[in-house]
């Protein structure tokens, strides 16, 4: 197995995650193209586990502990994204701009982003 | 390691397999960001990692192939779903699913690509890896978890147990912060 093909496989899905992460609005979406871009990453580890034929076996372990970190980011990713749909009934992350809760001034000012909440 | 490799034309048998299921990954990979469907792209990223689980039993790497497809194909496409229902997406295509910034997003998609792929050319054109079957199996990835890399795993295991106790806190509406 020529290295050059698992590689340049593994580079198109990652740049393909790369654009999903920008150019998606829904944040479970974008949540999908992370994954993409992790398995990327798995598939270059595998690879060069193959090609260097590491007795230790440092790529594909390396691989199982991705595959566990993704799984634990992804659930608390979703567990924050159902948080913020709760609360502001909408996981567009184009619109989730405020940074803060409002704090209403003593006088009557309104802050910026308040109507994005 | 490169003694003898033969040329990359024309293609070995496990080859052709491993080009034909990485052509699947990317083209699902590709459906998945730029379908209008949120549904159609959980399930779009079942094929995507199924070929890639394919791609490496291809590369002799049994047991982490087969991981991928408990943790990958079972879970983390059935919390996806979970996560898409219950923000109450709508069954069916839903306009708006791509920011205005998509173009801009594409440009810098195909520049990485572009980068990426020349660099790993340049790089591994002459690197060849001869498949021997048996070396990704359990029982040497196992040793080798346990024996050398069980620091990490357990440390790991501590991870995989706080990130579970956050995820109940934070999806818990009657625990609250301290006022």
């Amino acid at each position: 197995m020529h290295v050059v093909y698992p590689v340049v496989i593994s580079a198109l899905l990652f740049s393909i995650g790369v654009y999903g992460v920008l150019a998606r609005r829904n944040a479970i979406l974008v949540l999908m193209s992370v994954e993409l871009m992790l398995n990327a990453v798995n598939l270059n580890l595998v690879a060069f586990d193959v090609w260097l034929r590491d007795r230790l076996h440092g790529g594909q372990v390396l691989t199982l502990f991705v595959i566990v970190i993704a799984a634990a980011e992804l659930g608390l990713g979703l567990a924050i994204v159902l948080a913020v749909f709760r609360t502001r009934r909408t996981v567009d992350v184009d619109r989730l701009r405020a940074l803060a809760e409002v704090v209403r001034a003593p006088g009557s000012g309104r802050l910026d982003g308040e109507d994005a909440l | 390691m490169t003694s003898q490799a033969p040329g990359l034309w024309p293609p070995s048998g496990p080859e052709i397999v491993f080009l034909l299921l990485g052509a699947v990954a990317v083209g699902s990979a590709l459906l998945v960001v730029t379908t209008r469907q949120l549904v159609h792209a959980a399930l779009w990223l079942v094929v995507c990692f199924g070929a890639l689980a394919g791609g490496y039993l291809v590369l002799t790497a049994e047991f982490v192939a087969w991981v991928q497809v408990l943790i990958y194909v079972g879970a983390v496409v059935v919390l996806l779903l979970f996560g898409i229902m219950l923000t109450r997406a709508p069954i069916g295509p839903s306009a708006g699913l791509d920011s205005g910034n998509r173009w801009a997003a594409a440009l810098v998609a195909v520049a990485t690509a572009a980068v990426l792929v020349t660099v790993v050319i340049t790089g591994f054109r002459s690197a060849y890896a001869p498949l021997q079957p048996g070396q990704g199996a359990a029982e040497p990835l196992g040793a080798s978890v346990f024996r050398t890399w069980v620091l990490p795993f357990e440390a790991l295991s501590v991870l995989l147990l706080a990130a579970l106790i956050g995820a109940i806190v934070l999806s818990r509406t009657d625990i609250r912060g301290r006022e």
